[in-house]
């Protein structure tokens, strides 16, 4: 609905002086009142502790550091924010200019305004009782170690800065706004991504280029982040380039293509060349995935292991919420099934009951316990209300926790010491995965991932897979076309189970130990993160999600990239989830179905217009008015 | 409404036998645990369990007022669950941590009031200070709440405000974490003619207190729903937001009152937390929240007596119910249980009387 | 077989609270007719229509189809049974695609199991090539509209009179014997609405289905109906062809109420 500035019309009336406003001419409530915001932002920020604990990780070399980051992103999306117009049909479309960058930085400036009554407020009183960050650390890095007078004028400054840069976004066209965007993010990602590509070099005995990124103190050197702005820059360039030629070139095909009867045939070339890509990218793609951890170091692998852990997790929890649309909020349950069975059964410390039985023996009864779980779990709650399912499921979810680490079954499960010296697995006689040899835990997992998105990708596409988005989208109606409902739904909670189970399985054989602890609700708030935030329903969206979250955030027990982050990193997928639901509750990858969707229209819409017509002209006159109403 | 049979499938089976089964498991335990009290040597009590003890009269009132203490507080919190359910019709997850704010800024207050030396001296102005600044903090988080994160998905299918607000409680328990550290906060001593054993009935005399002040806040909630117009707007919009706007009534307006006095509660319930366990953690407000919303769900959710009846079940059922279910049945431990219990009456109220035990009252579009 | 009616209800009574919905009504469909329910609004239309389909409960009555009773169904064995429905505020799966919405469907008129899914058996393969083709085969009974770069998009995007084609459809995909359609023509011009009651006359002569439709557009039900039954107040007021229904006295006056009385 927002029409933005790459759109044509909107350039046009640059032209049109009527529409260009004075400098002064500002919304001052909504300035003062997102100054206002931005200043409790930027405290709560700074008081946060996120300043003073991120201080030491540096990003580019001598110039910047996580910590002043902490305090600079926030003013930026905010004055762009305040710059943002919408322009619907028939209002005045207002030209772009000075004003925006000044309201930017007048409302940057508010902002950080509560900065300086931060640095004056730490220099006058205590009150580092409640508030533990209230400290000299938090003062000297707000005043740059220098005097408070300046600490107090340079925040101001500093807002008004990134503000008007961030209104200023408005003025240059989408596509430079974008670039530049895309190039920081770029600069911050290799900044992030330190160790995984100082790993990869080292793999690939090209040390020379991550000695050359990377100062001694993990940050970018300062010339090797102008670099790798450029080359973003110079691919995004490319890459608007190709799609200008691309769209000339398909809109001249359309106009030549023939009229109705080669419509359809059309259209399935279309499809054709587009699966062939995917199929060609998808290869590529595995390719990557299996050849990469032969040259990837311990930490690298390790933190994948973590993420394919939650991959799994993530898909199978897709299946209930993103398929079948039932909130389970009890889905670490099955999680905890499958790492507990796996420990009971082969481990030599389980207390009661000891078999030892080689891990795949294990595992498999760990599936048909997880989905007799699944079975118990879901029976009971099928028919509730959706809300109040969630909440029930929660319950079931902690009552298997407390259960665990209860005296009562101590006796088997050995309460909050949990079950030790879990053996590993013996790939039937070939090779050993052990928690200590990461690279060995990450095939095992990539192996089960690839199990779990062949069931995902399987299932979606066949009558049950139908059945769950039946009732996703209207139960009742779903009942009245025929779709056993009930059952539906519990064959989505006993696959969802299953595949949770898969990776508590490993991961009992990963770290050689399973806790009740590791089973805490906030396990299953956390996949619900990734699995909205990848997009529900969506499997390649949902394996991006949990790449892109538990790889630099973490999991709630397991570091991500970003290790200073642990403390915050609770705070910052709450955060996400209210954002993610906010912005666009269908995640952040649009699913497949709709891109392919928004392709196949433009491609059609000239040669549908021309089949009807065609159609009208053989049904006689009064066909056509029957298709005015229905243009799309 | 049916007079016709209903075709029974698996499922129904199934429940009918966890029906059954969670009965007779309560039953059971209750059976071995009058054997005990009967005789600790009676056959069928050594059968349930040879090495129970069976309570004497004061530790079962003594257990019984606990749980009657924390049941109010689970009451009070349940109150803002079931009035924005009953307008808004979504679980605000985030309530639980709106309470623990509460709770916490009793604790900041009242050790600073402790510092300065009126605690001691002048506790009861002190506490009346206390409870009123949780409760101005509760509003204004609870407010903002709305504002910022519900306000926007009016009108959504509600599992969305309900995720979203799951985000909300996560980031407010973190969001207190990260600015007040991870140590617990403690409440200032309370003075020992509160907390020492009275004559009367031998009661603690924070219980009673608690007990008082949830009295209180309730006869006051009442109040305001049933005798003021504001109350009566509330029930307009909870029987049907649409119409109650051609009415007249500002609908936004309500629902932030809601919110308001929903805060409000949960801002007493976070003191008579700091009465009962003199200090609070950032984690405090999930179980209890969670808790609480089993009461509203058990006292029939949108039903505001209905709520404080559930919460004083709950808690009673979660004090009594491990030593005199779980214990005779032969469970060691069982005090650990409790959270467990207080779920295991959540799901069994729901499996045996969905609709709560004193009915619940909802808007018409979701009475099913 | 052609004794029993195809659909017999007897005595039927839904009550809600203290308002009674349906009031003692009886109700038969031969096989191969088109019966038209009309009545005017609240007057018990879409109950009728929900107590069929095992939505609500009847409080008392019986309902019989091909001679067996519908009571204590559930809503996805009724379907199985051979009864389809279509809604009065289109009801589709709006993020499905056009062809996922038939072919989902057909959900009880097909077999396979999950296994088969997984392992891509012969069975799964044929039964998807089969519901595939039968799906295209319904949409391809409203002409162009629903079909070619059609099948791939989502419900969502639909106009407002495809949805309501996507609808019929929908239900014509559960391979029924009986029909109900629920204001088939609501809020279509007087064109697509012509177009419709052709397309639904065709359903019973073309495809054989027998054919309860509620409708308040009168043209449609004076050129498609057998018979009508006028419903007021949950009973049954008149019945008989639209002819003799349109002239009657009593229906006149549910219609325009008292005011017709005086006159």
């Amino acid at each position: 609905m927002t029409v933005t500035g790459d759109f044509p019309t909107t350039q046009g009336t640059s032209a049109d002086a009527a529409s260009r406003r004075r400098l002064l001419d500002q919304d001052w409530q909504k300035l003062v009142r997102a100054g206002g915001i931005l200043a409790l932002g930027q405290v709560f920020i700074a008081l946060s502790g996120m300043p003073v604990n991120f201080d030491r990780r540096l990003l580019i070399d001598p110039i910047l550091s996580l910590g002043y980051l902490s305090l600079i992103w926030l003013p930026l999306v905010v004055s762009y924010w305040v710059g943002r117009e919408q322009v619907l049909e028939g209002m005045t479309a207002y030209a772009r200019g000075g004003r925006d960058v000044l309201a930017g930085a007048i409302a940057g400036a508010l902002g950080n305004a509560g900065l300086t009554l931060l640095v004056v407020g730490i220099t006058h009183f205590d009150i580092r009782d409640p508030l533990v960050n209230w400290s000299p650390q938090l003062l000297a890095i707000l005043h740059f170690e220098e005097s408070v007078w300046l600490g107090a004028v340079i925040w101001p400054v500093i807002g008004a800065a990134t503000g008007a840069l961030g209104g200023g976004m408005h003025c240059a066209s989408t596509r430079i706004t974008r670039t530049a965007v895309i190039a920081g993010l770029t600069v911050f990602g290799a900044a992030v991504l330190e160790s995984v590509i100082t790993d990869l070099s080292q793999g690939f005995h090209i040390e020379a280029v991550s000695d050359w990124l990377y100062g001694p103190k993990r940050g970018l050197t300062y010339p090797a982040a102008i670099v790798v702005a450029v080359a973003a820059i110079a691919v995004m360039a490319g890459i608007w380039a190709y799609r200008d030629s691309a769209m000339r070139a398909g809109l001249v095909g359309s106009r030549q293509s023939p009229a109705a009867p080669g419509e359809s045939d059309r259209s399935r070339t279309v499809w054709r060349r587009f699966i062939s890509r995917r199929l060609l990218g998808y290869a590529l793609v595995i390719a990557a995935v299996v050849v990469l951890p032969l040259f990837l170091g311990r930490l690298t692998n390790e933190l994948l292991a973590n993420v394919g852990l939650f991959i799994l997790l993530a898909l199978g929890l897709n299946i209930i919420v993103g398929l079948a649309g039932i909130l389970d909020l009890g889905y670490v349950a099955f999680f905890a099934v499958g790492g507990y069975s796996v420990a009971v059964l082969t481990s030599p410390g389980s207390p009661r009951f000891s078999p030892e039985m080689p891990w795949f023996g294990a595992l498999f009864i760990a599936m048909l316990l997880a989905g007799l779980v699944g079975l118990f779990i879901g029976a009971p709650v099928i028919r509730m209300r959706g809300d109040y399912l969630a909440v029930v499921t929660l319950g079931f979810g902690e009552i298997i926790r407390i259960l665990l680490l209860s005296d009562w079954l101590s006796g088997t499960f050995n309460g909050a010491q949990g079950i030790t010296n879990i053996p590993g697995v013996e790939v039937f006689g070939l090779a050993t995965v052990r928690g200590f040899e990461p690279r060995s835990v990450l095939y095992l997992v990539l192996f089960f991932c690839a199990i779990a998105i062949y069931v995902s990708w399987r299932l979606e596409n066949s009558r049950i897979g139908r059945a769950w988005m039946a009732v996703r989208e209207d139960e009742t109606v779903a009942e009245v076309m025929g779709v056993d409902t009930v059952s539906a739904k519990l064959m989505a909670f006993v696959t969802g189970a299953v595949l949770g189970s898969f990776s508590g399985a490993i991961l009992s054989a990963k770290v050689g130990s399973v806790f009740p602890h590791s089973f805490a609700i906030i396990v299953s708030i956390v996949i619900l993160v990734v699995v909205i935030f990848g997009g529900m329903g969506n499997i390649p969206g949902v394996i991006a999600g949990a790449v892109v979250l538990i790889g630099v955030l973490g999991g709630p027990n397991q570091p991500g990239l970003l290790q200073e982050f642990a403390e915050y990193k609770i705070l910052i997928y709450g955060a996400l989830l209210v954002w993610m639901m906010l912005q666009r509750s269908e995640g952040l990858i649009p699913s497949v179905r709709r891109a392919q969707e928004l392709h196949i229209d433009e491609m059609n819409q000239d040669a549908w217009l021309r089949a009807q017509a065609e159609a009208d002209d053989a049904t006689g006159g009064g066909g056509g008015n029957s298709s005015v109403g229905e243009q799309p | 409404m049916q007079l016709t049979t209903k075709q029974r499938t698996r499922v129904d089976w199934f429940l009918t036998f966890l029906r059954i089964a969670a009965l007779a498991l309560i039953g059971a335990g209750l059976l071995a645990f009058i054997a005990q009290a009967i005789d600790a040597n009676n056959p069928f009590a050594r059968w349930a369990n040879p090495d129970a003890l069976s309570l004497t009269g004061k530790q079962f009132r003594d257990l019984v007022v606990a749980g009657l203490a924390q049941g109010a507080m689970y009451g009070l919190i349940a109150l803002g669950y079931s009035m924005v359910y009953g307008v808004l019709g979504f679980i605000n997850f985030a309530h639980g941590e709106v309470f623990m704010i509460g709770a916490v800024t009793g604790a900041v207050t009242s050790s600073k009031l402790a510092e300065a030396g009126a605690w001691e001296s002048n506790f009861v102005l002190c506490l009346l200070l206390v409870v009123f600044l949780s409760m101005v903090v509760c509003t204004v988080t609870a407010v903002i709440m709305e504002r910022v994160a519900y306000r926007p998905l009016r009108g959504k299918p509600r599992l969305i405000p309900l995720i979203t607000s799951i985000g909300v409680s996560f980031f407010l328990q973190n969001f207190i974490l990260v600015l007040l550290g991870p140590g617990t906060k403690s409440y200032a001593k309370m003075p020992d003619w509160l907390t020492e054993k009275r004559t009367f009935l031998e009661i603690q005399g924070t219980r009673i207190l608690v007990l008082a002040v949830a009295a209180v806040a309730m006869v006051g909630l009442w109040y305001l729903v049933e005798r003021t117009k504001t109350g009566k707007a509330m029930r307009a919009v909870a029987e049907d937001a649409e119409i109650a706007s051609l009415m007249g009534i500002d609908v936004n307006r309500i629902i932030v009152k809601t919110f308001a006095v929903g805060g409000a509660m949960a801002g007493v319930a976070g003191i008579l937390w700091g009465l009962l366990f003199n200090s609070v953690l950032h984690t405090a407000g999930f179980l209890p929240g969670i808790k609480a919303f089993s009461a509203a769900v058990v006292g029939g959710i949108g039903n505001i007596g209905g709520s404080m009846a559930g919460g004083l079940t709950i808690g009673v059922a979660e004090s009594l119910g491990p030593l005199m279910i779980l214990e005779p049945l032969g469970v060691s431990g069982p005090s650990q249980l409790r959270d467990a219990v207080a779920f295991a009456v959540l799901i069994i109220v729901l499996l045996v009387r969905p609709s709560g035990i004193f009915g619940e009252r909802l808007p018409s579009e979701e009475r099913t | 077989m052609s004794s029993v009616p195809m659909l017999e209800i007897t005595g039927l009574h839904v009550v809600f609270g203290g308002l009674h919905a349906i009031n003692d009504l009886d109700f038969t469909v031969d096989e191969g007719e088109i019966v038209a329910v009309i009545g005017p609004n609240g007057a018990g239309k879409t109950t009728f229509f929900n107590a069929i389909s095992g939505m609500v409960k009847p409080t008392e009555g019986q309902i019989a189809f091909e001679g067996r009773s519908l009571l204590g169904l559930d809503p996805n064995k009724i379907t199985s049974r051979g009864i389809a429905r279509t809604f009065q505020n289109v009801r589709l799966f709006a993020n499905m695609t056009v062809l996922e919405n038939v072919m989902v469907s057909q959900h009880c008129r097909t077999g396979q199991r999950m296994v088969d899914a997984l392992l891509q058996t012969r069975r799964f393969r044929t039964e998807e090539e089969q519901v595939r083709a039968r799906g295209k085969e319904v949409l391809g009974f409203f002409g162009t509209r629903l079909t070619g770069y059609r099948f791939d998009q989502p419900a969502s995007v639909l106009s407002y009179a495809n949805r309501r084609r996507l609808e019929i459809a929908r239900a014509m995909a559960t391979s029924p014997k009986l029909i109900l359609l629920d204001e088939p023509v609501a809020g279509m011009n007087p064109v697509e609405s012509a177009e419709l009651t052709g397309l639904i006359g065709k359903l019973r002569d073309e495809m054989g289905y027998t054919i309860v439709l509620i409708e308040h557009d009168m043209s449609v039900v004076r050129d498609i109906s057998d018979r009508v039954v006028v419903l007021d107040h949950g009973e049954a007021i008149a019945r008989g062809t639209y002819a003799e229904v349109s002239a009657n006295p009593q229906v006149i006056e549910a219609y325009l109420g008292q005011s017709a009385k005086g006159s």
